[in-house]
């Protein structure tokens, strides 16, 4: 992972969060990803979503797997403990040390290679587990690093930059995750900062796993005529279904938008995810509705993005192990070791 | 020749028959009666109907190898008559079912028949086709206790232990202990001429298989997290962790744990949790075989790369591929001593019982944190699942586990600058630090190129660097790592190196050999890289015998590779089959070998 570290420029005017840091404060190094590429924009949300909710940098732990998607947790945060692991098997990593210390924050980036391809199996589990995990997408269908090869997310009879046509049926991560019980599914667009910035600090404070698919094109290898992973393609096709906004627990919710149309779901520390249903009929908190509806969009062609599902209670992986509610890491050895006592008192049982 | 308290004994049962249940009453009736004994569990890759074998040997002078020898066959399964019938030695003795006719083709004349109506007894007394084949296999148990002289007393006081809150069972269960001595009593001489008395060699000792012990050792040394995918033979030994957490890791006022057990969906993911823990600051631990071992080694380079704790338990079953998964092997000491591609070598520790595999349980965590790599626990079938005869485990209640150079919030917030893979000490052991704990710990953990500072490199000057001192590292861990165990004999100039749960069958070889007036001198390696006195054995003597159970002699190429020791120095003595390691088969190798060199 290449990277040329950023210079620290404070500009006296930049706004400063509850903590009293500037956006300046969650940045990592410059990027080395190609010009105009989709995640430099996602990096830049995650930004955003982490100094709006004044999360410490420290108390953030990010992880990734290999590919271009994955290089990115070196280009924020730079003063969170940051991991790159091997290919497809990030998620591995985020539930051993989210199991020893669940109370920081933990984001995981992967891409379509590193999580629909080889790492299909870890993420899969990891959705069931429900590990409190911000687990990051970003789909661009194509192999960066290797220079272009299709990935599994490729829609069928997609066209390489070379012309070739994708003869496969393409893994769709969104659909995935809802059928494996994912407790937060969502999709947005690199291009599209104001939806995927709430998106992100909803997942970020939903205590489980948050899914959020996000399509960013490949300018170099997948952005030409005949992608559907396009920058053109995304912007003609998308449609949001529902608009979520992130209502901090220390702020009041106004009703400033008609009955009907917007659905509060309070997060486990008392902030508030508001949804604006664009669609009407459309129900967030129904798995097999928002399975069928986004089907539905894809038979037409069109790309449903927004908070499409969210569980309104779950479980996640601490919850379900009924482990003590401080990290594992902190526990006194007393704690943890019986004893000669107990040694010798147990050991009646192997005679 | 066997005699009182010196004899061994094989029962031959289909798996699924509730065997095991009189199998481990007989063996622990004999332990109580003061008297050493071991016993192997021979079992299929099968739930129910397919033949197992349980040997008990019972040996005065505390031998816990397997025998090749049985004085007693106890032939219960149809299936397998022949085979069983061939296996007693001659002048020996064959207990069989005598509800239906023996084959004549089975009757060997220089055995001794006892034929004892089991199923007929079992059914004229219970009801019900599962209880009447339950109880049949207790009554070869009470059988037993009759013709080998096991006291009854003590017979009764353990299915008391064992069924005391259940009457019904606890009934039936004396019933058909008595219906079996009684029958042999009545019907033979007893005891037979092999046969116990009491004895007082094994009040400081228990019964405990490998498994049990290491997975009371990760609670003792304070692991809080397992990961784990189902595989034989280490399978027992998660449920063994789980089983003490329950007991000794639960908050008693909330009920929460104070562990975390992961089955993961493979283990390409387990050791991937175990990293993660381990990275977090937790000790973890994954419990293996072989082909977990297989599929874990990109993340082990990763581990070892990034300098991450990390202990693997590798409860070594028979190789290659899926192999003989019941039965047992040492064919994993190359795979794991140089895991993962490029260049690596590991910290490998080589328990020879289950105590030993208790305590190198706990130190495996302390040698991880120190040295912030990968550590592994090597096992086997044999060790891990069968009860083996150990003293007693003790606990130093002062100790602390050492976390190696874990740098905290208040060290951090007065260092100048913190770099991870810094040589700061000169012992090739960088500071690290963990998440969430302080702005200045961090860093990129990654398993690209990185120099010293964590940045991400293609220089090969700062790749070269970091890559040679990792190795000083982990080669100056062989100073602290558990040291040989070692057994002289006056005047030998020849030596027998060995590995693990090979201990007790060479210890018996030599002690045969020097009865027959060859001296050998005695070292079993515990530890990876090798200590320095192993060299200095390979060279004190003129030749030396390296005893292991693979087919390509693994170790003895570790030792050359690793000792610069001449491979014509080295006589491999090998055993491959899948049974543990017998005496018979070490003095089979040595006399070979110095028979040709006379």
């Amino acid at each position: 992972m290449t990277f040329i570290p950023k210079p620290k420029v404070f500009h006296p005017a930049l706004p400063k969060n509850a903590l009293g840091l500037t956006r300046r404060d969650y940045e990592g190094a410059i990027t080395t990803l190609c010009a105009g590429c989709g995640h430099d924009s996602v990096t830049a949300a995650v930004v955003q979503a982490f100094w709006d909710l004044s999360i410490e940098p420290h108390k953030v732990a990010k992880l990734s797997g290999i590919g271009c998607s994955s290089k990115t947790p070196a280009y924020f945060l730079r003063d969170a403990h940051g991991f790159n692991g091997v290919h497809g098997r990030m998620p591995a990593l985020a539930t051993g040390a989210n199991a020893a210390n669940g109370d920081i924050a933990y984001i995981g980036i992967s891409g379509d290679g590193d999580s629909l391809s080889i790492g299909l199996g870890q993420m899969s589990h990891a959705i069931r587990r429900n590990v409190n995990l911000l687990y990051l997408l970003e789909n661009n269908g194509v192999y960066g690093l290797t220079k272009g090869q299709f990935s599994a997310a490729a829609d069928k009879g997609s066209l390489s930059k070379k012309g070739e046509g994708n003869t496969m049926e393409p893994i769709d991560g969104v659909l995935l995750a809802l059928t494996l019980g994912a407790s937060f599914v969502a999709r947005s667009f690199s291009g599209d900062k104001d939806q995927l910035v709430p998106l992100l600090k909803a997942g970020l404070t939903h205590r489980g796993f948050a899914f959020i698919d996000i399509i960013s094109p490949c300018v170099t290898f997948n952005d030409h005529e005949g992608s559907t992973k396009s920058y053109a393609y995304t912007r003609e096709k998308k449609v949001d279904i529902v608009y979520a906004d992130f209502v901090p627990p220390t702020h009041a919710i106004t009703a400033d938008y008609a009955s009907g149309a917007v659905r509060d779901v309070v997060m486990h520390d008392g902030s508030v995810v508001r949804l604006h249903k664009v669609a009407e009929d459309y129900d967030p908190t129904d798995r097999d509705a928002a399975y069928a509806y986004v089907r539905e969009l894809q038979r037409r062609g069109e790309v449903a993005t927004g908070l499409l599902y969210i569980a309104p209670t779950s479980q996640d992986m601490h919850e379900q192990n009924a482990t003590v509610p401080m990290p594992l890491t902190t526990l006194p050895f007393e704690q943890l070791c019986p004893g000669n006592a107990e040694l010798q008192k147990l050991q009646q049982r192997f005679r | 020749m066997s005699a009182v308290n010196d004899f061994a004994f094989k029962i031959a049962t289909a798996n699924g028959t509730g065997s095991a249940s009189a199998n481990s009453l007989i063996m622990q009736a004999i332990f109580r009666m003061g008297v050493p004994v071991t016993g192997k569990n021979v079992f299929p890759s099968n739930i129910q109907g397919l033949p197992t074998w349980y040997e008990i040997r019972v040996s005065k002078d505390g031998y816990t190898g397997r025998t090749a020898q049985f004085d007693l066959i106890v032939a219960l399964n149809a299936a397998t008559y022949p085979k069983d019938v061939a296996e007693a030695r001659a002048g020996g003795w064959l207990l069989h079912d005598s509800t239906w006719p023996l084959d004549e083709s089975l009757r060997r004349p220089d055995v001794t028949y006892i034929g004892i109506p089991l199923a007929e007894m079992c059914n004229a007394m219970f009801k019900g086709v599962r209880e009447r084949i339950l109880m049949k296999n207790i009554a070869y148990a009470g059988a037993l206790a009759a013709l080998l002289g096991i006291d009854t007393d003590i017979v009764r006081a353990l299915l008391k232990e064992k069924f005391g809150k259940k009457p019904a069972l606890m009934d039936s269960n004396q019933k058909a202990v008595d219906i079996g001595y009684d029958y042999a009593k009545a019907n033979f001489p007893c005891p037979l001429p092999i046969h116990l008395e009491a004895l007082d060699q094994t009040k400081d000792s228990i019964l405990i298989d490998g498994n049990t012990a290491a997975g009371l050792g990760c609670v003792f040394a304070g692991a809080t997290v397992g990961a784990w995918y189902p595989i034989t033979p280490s399978t027992s030994m998660m449920e063994a962790f789980k089983g003490f957490c329950q007991r000794f890791r639960v908050d008693p006022d909330t009920k929460k744990n104070r562990y975390a057990i992961i089955q993961a969906e493979d283990e390409l993911a387990s050791i991937g949790m175990v990293i993660g823990a381990g990275w977090a600051g937790a000790r973890a631990f994954t419990p293996t075989s072989g082909p977990g071992i297989s599929l874990m080694n990109e993340f082990i380079g990763l581990a070892y790369f990034a300098e991450v704790p990390a202990v693997l338990f590798d409860v070594q079953r028979t190789g290659p591929s899926t192999g003989m998964p019941t039965r047992t092997q040492q064919g994993d000491l190359m795979a794991c001593a140089y895991a993962s591609h490029g260049d690596t070598r590991h910290i490998c520790l080589y328990p020879g019982d289950p105590r030993e595999a208790f305590e190198l349980a706990v130190k495996s965590f302390d040698y991880a944190e120190r040295f912030q790599t990968p550590v592994f626990v090597l096992t086997d079938l044999d060790i891990g699942m069968n009860d083996w005869m150990v003293p007693k485990l003790e606990w130093d209640d002062a100790y602390r586990p050492d976390r190696g150079k874990v740098l905290s919030a208040a060290e951090l917030e007065t260092v100048q600058s913190f770099s991870r893979y810094l040589d700061v000490d000169g012992d090739g052991i960088p500071y690290r630090s963990l998440p969430g704990v302080h702005p200045k710990g961090a860093y990129f953990t990654r398993g690209s190129g990185h120099n010293k500072h964590a940045a991400y490199t293609e220089d090969d000057a700062e790749y070269t660097e970091v890559i040679d001192r990792i190795d000083r590292k982990i080669q100056g861990a062989a100073r602290v790592l558990p040291a040989p165990i070692v057994r002289t004999a006056p005047g030998a100039r020849i030596g027998l190196l060995t590995v693990g749960g090979c201990h007790s069958a060479c210890i018996e070889a030599l002690d045969v050999m020097a009865r027959e007036g060859v001296a050998i001198d005695f070292m079993r390696v515990r530890a990876f890289p090798f200590h320095a006195d192993v060299a200095k054995f390979i060279d004190a003597h003129d030749a030396v015998f390296v005893v292991e159970q693979n087919r390509d002699g693994q170790l003895r190429s570790l030792l050359t590779l690793e000792t610069g020791a001449l491979m014509s120095k080295l006589h491999s003595i090998r055993y491959y089959g899948g049974f543990p390691l017998s005496a018979h088969h070490v003095l089979k190798g040595l006399r070979a070998k110095l028979e040709k060199a006379a």
